[in-house]
């Protein structure tokens, strides 16, 4: 790519890119909310409690994120294992993530919450469901990280890129979650 | 003191130009060789425009000759149709005994919605911010080109996949969708509700969310090139304004689509999963359906939290383009480019927050719309800073009347005409009267439809020899400009004496309706002058193809005698644009008649007068 030297700011355009992209998804799940806290607001809103799953699928998924940061510092100090490692745990510990939401979503059916019916449960499925696809994608950029450790041999400066491109995103999606667990759990 | 200042262009851009060592390694060419990969899966922001623009311009032939259609109907409702049967097939209903041709009302519904959908997504937004960002974005800012061509290119096929979905839409069976351009459930949500709602509706959303992934790819990109990519001196407080309304309008897109998305994602749940976001308590055919608990009017918010910026998505290019234009053909410093800068900036932020101004009559809480009464109607404010200043732009300069002066010049009439009864509407006690009347159709086509159709003409007609090396026919652009601006108003204008009397929008036929008998001949006169206009259109498509391989050719790189940096590349620039350094900048864009040189491009250094006269 002839122009990822920029003349004059300090980061590189492709994060900068992925910035502004982490924006518009917030957009989204900003709308989402609203949604939901304007069509709570309509009345003739089911009450449920959040399966207790989802607490877990959050610490397996900040866990991810940890892991994922240990295998980025260790690929600066070169320790190859440890990044290698570092990147499975992330990806496996994100599949265990959407395991979970699925059980998740069978503990909120078998009390009675189905896609269908009252908004409210809708909602839930929805907003999961869409923040799920999202950590499908950092899963794919996962897998090309996993190929790169494995296959590349020079540690090149696009490398370096690519790879903190990938977790910025794992990151985002990571507090993504966080923000809407939050969300879900204060406006009950 | 007046003194002239005198440069040799290549020497100087030589000597003070920014070195990035392009040209040292051969990176990125590779994707330049072979036809297909040159031409079609084109990284360059060069050919991706003109791909933006050629497509946009398809889609703009196709939804204007919809509305020639649907505008016989409303002029004509007795004649018969039965030419158009070789085109429209089944659309049309032949009867049997007399032979007379008739368009089928749900098709005439489908052309209505086709026709806004396809001019407000894929001319007006595609079309118009996809071609000229994309041209002038690396160009003017001294860039080799987008921040990532890739993701370039991508935005250019997700857009041209989301026009294949549609098209494809218009030969379904049960027809392409026809519940209005807004899409509001309940119609668009029950697959049994019409015919267009079924599987056109379905394929509808299917291009639409795949256009939202081109805006947003597209965006990304425009706003990193803009923030990152600048060349050296070009501070953004010497950006052509033209760069200010493509970020901005940029931002705008990357804030608002996102929310359409989610929105089209909830109505896609409604119709396909049994979902309740939208539905509630309704009755089809005697029968009641089991959605309980949505709200239709939730949709309508998700929908205009982008429709209203989208407006100003279709707008703010036409009038960075207006602004540029002005000012290199007036020869004249564009007046008060800070306050046109703020003002961008300012509609921006109120766009955002005047949404419900659509939703007056949809039983929003009244109190809550006194709220967006008036911040709409503060619109105004930074509208009328920018008209004034495009006013005294013009206002005792050299005015070279060419066809891109004088499509310019065309879009401030309109913007003011078309803005006036915006400030009708957004008093929410007129709107009652006026909602869903032809007061709005006239509105919305002056001010947006037609008045950013001119800025693209200014926009094609000005850039054309930096796209194609050559110069349109300036008789034929000066025949397209009167037939169009006349036109235009002979066709909309009419219509603001329908919608005060209250005649509706999205009917079929009139006739029956003893009140509005009067307009009969109003109505002809509408049709006619629409076919007119079209035929204008035709003459500048032929104008466009024909100086394509014909047209004067450009001897000289700055033609206009412009400031920007776009003129300072090789007619026939290549991959990386300009051959060797970037020309580094020294001054704003709007250095026109200072101290008696006729201009003075960005990349001359200040005089030793002028740095003084900075520094105090
Ligand atoms: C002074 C500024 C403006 C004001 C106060 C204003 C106000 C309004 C209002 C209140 C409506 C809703 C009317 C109704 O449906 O009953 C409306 C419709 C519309 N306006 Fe404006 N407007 C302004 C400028 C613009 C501009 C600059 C554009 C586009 C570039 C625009 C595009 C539209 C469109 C597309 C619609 C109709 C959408 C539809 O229902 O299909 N307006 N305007
Ligand atoms: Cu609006």
């Amino acid at each position: 790519m002839s122009n990822s030297k920029s003349h004059h700011t300090r980061l590189n355009p492709l994060k900068f890119a992925m910035w502004i992209g982490m924006g518009s998804i917030m957009m989204m799940f900003a709308s989402l909310t609203s949604a939901y806290l304007v069509r709570r607001a309509g009345g003739n809103w089911l009450e449920f409690s959040i399966p207790t799953v989802f607490y877990y699928s959050t610490l397996v998924l900040l866990v991810s994120s940890l892991c994922l940061h240990v295998g980025y510092s260790s690929y600066k100090k070169r320790n190859i294992p440890l990044y290698q490692g570092g990147l499975i745990a992330a990806f496996v510990l994100g599949c265990v993530f959407l395991v979970l939401q699925y059980q998740g979503w069978n503990e909120l059916f078998s009390i009675g919450v189905d896609l269908k019916g009252n908004p409210s449960g809708s909602f839930l499925y929805v907003i999961t469901g869409i923040h799920g696809l999202h950590i499908l994608g950092g899963l794919a950029a996962l897998v090309v990280s996993i190929i790169n450790a494995f296959t590349l041999k020079k540690f090149t400066e696009k490398r370096k890129t690519n790879f903190e491109l990938t977790l910025q995103y794992w990151h985002f999606v990571d507090i993504l979650w966080v923000y809407l667990l939050v969300f879900l759990l204060m406006s009950r | 003191m007046a003194s002239i200042i005198t440069y040799d262009e290549k020497k100087l851009i030589k000597e003070d130009g920014f070195d990035d060592h392009f040209h040292e390694h051969h990176h990125g060419d590779k994707y330049q060789t072979g036809f297909i990969f040159k031409y079609i899966f084109s990284m360059d922001h060069k050919i991706i425009a003109r791909q933006f623009l050629i497509t946009g311009m398809i889609w703009a032939i196709i939804g204007a000759a919809m509305s020639i259609v649907f505008r016989l109907q409303l002029g004509f409702p007795e004649e018969s149709l039965a030419w158009l049967k070789p085109i429209l097939g089944r659309w049309i209903l032949l009867n049997e005994e007399t032979g007379i041709g008739t368009l089928d009302p749900q098709f005439y519904y489908a052309l209505v919605t086709m026709h806004g959908t396809i001019i407000v997504f894929f001319v007006l937004t595609a079309g118009l911010s996809g071609t000229f960002s994309n041209l002038l974005i690396p160009l003017q800012v001294g860039a080799r080109d987008m921040a990532s061509p890739f993701l370039n290119m991508l935005s250019y096929w997700f857009f041209f996949l989301a026009g294949a979905v549609m098209m494809y839409s218009l030969f379904l069976n049960t027809g392409p969708f026809s519940g209005g351009w807004t899409g509001y459930p309940p119609l668009s949500a029950l697959p049994q509700a019409s015919s267009g709602s079924a599987g056109g509706m379905t394929l509808w959303l299917v291009s639409l969310v795949l256009f939202v992934v081109s805006v947003l790819l597209g965006g990304i990109n425009y706003i990193t090139t803009i923030l990152n990519l600048r060349t050296k001196g070009m501070s953004l407080w010497k950006m052509p304004l033209t760069i200010w309304a493509f970020f901005v309008t940029a931002i705008i897109g990357l804030l608002s689509f996102p929310v359409l998305a989610s929105g089209f994602f909830l109505l896609m749940f409604d119709r396909g999963l049994g979902t309740s976001f939208y539905l509630s308590d309704i009755f089809i055919a005697g029968q009641a359906l089991d959605y309980v608990g949505g709200s239709p009017i939730l949709y309508q918010h998700l929908f205009w939290f982008l429709g209203h910026p989208e407006v100003y998505i279709i707008i703010l290019p036409a009038m960075g383009i207006v602004s540029e234009v002005l000012s290199v053909h007036a020869r004249k410093p564009v007046f008060g480019y800070k306050a046109m800068v703020y003002s961008i900036l300012a509609i921006a932020f109120l766009s955002f927050i005047v949404w419900a101004h659509h939703m007056f009559m949809s039983g929003v809480n009244p109190f809550l719309s006194n709220f967006f009464v008036i911040f709409t109607l503060i619109i105004a404010v930074p509208s009328a800073v920018k008209v004034f200043n495009w006013i005294t732009t013009l206002w005792g300069g050299q005015i070279r009347l060419n066809s891109a002066m004088l499509f310019a010049i065309g879009f401030i009439s309109l913007f003011v005409s078309g803005g006036l009864t915006g400030i009708f509407l957004g008093n929410s006690a007129i709107d009652i009267q006026m909602h869903d009347t032809y007061f709005v159709v006239a509105h919305f086509h002056i001010v947006m439809g037609v008045a950013a159709m001119f800025g693209m003409f200014a926009g094609i007609y000005h850039w054309f020899p930096k796209m194609f090396g050559r110069f349109m026919n300036e008789t034929l652009g000066k025949i397209h400009f009167w037939m169009t601006i006349i036109g235009a108003y002979a066709i909309f204008w009419p219509m603001h004496y329908l919608g005060m009397a209250g005649v509706p929008r999205r009917y079929y036929r009139f006739d029956s309706f003893e009140a509005f008998e009067q307009f009969t001949a109003m109505n002809q006169f509408i049709t006619i002058a629409a076919i007119i206009t079209f035929g204008a259109s035709i003459l500048f498509v032929v104008n466009f193809f024909y100086s394509m391989n014909y047209g004067k050719k450009q001897k000289v790189r700055n033609p206009y005698g412009a400031n920007t940096l776009e003129w300072t590349t090789p007619i026939e620039a290549g991959h990386g644009n300009w051959e060797g350094k970037i020309p580094s900048v020294h001054r704003w864009p709007y250095d026109y008649g200072k101290d008696g040189n006729e201009f003075i491009p960005q990349y001359v250094p200040l005089t030793e007068e002028e740095k003084l006269e900075e520094s105090h």
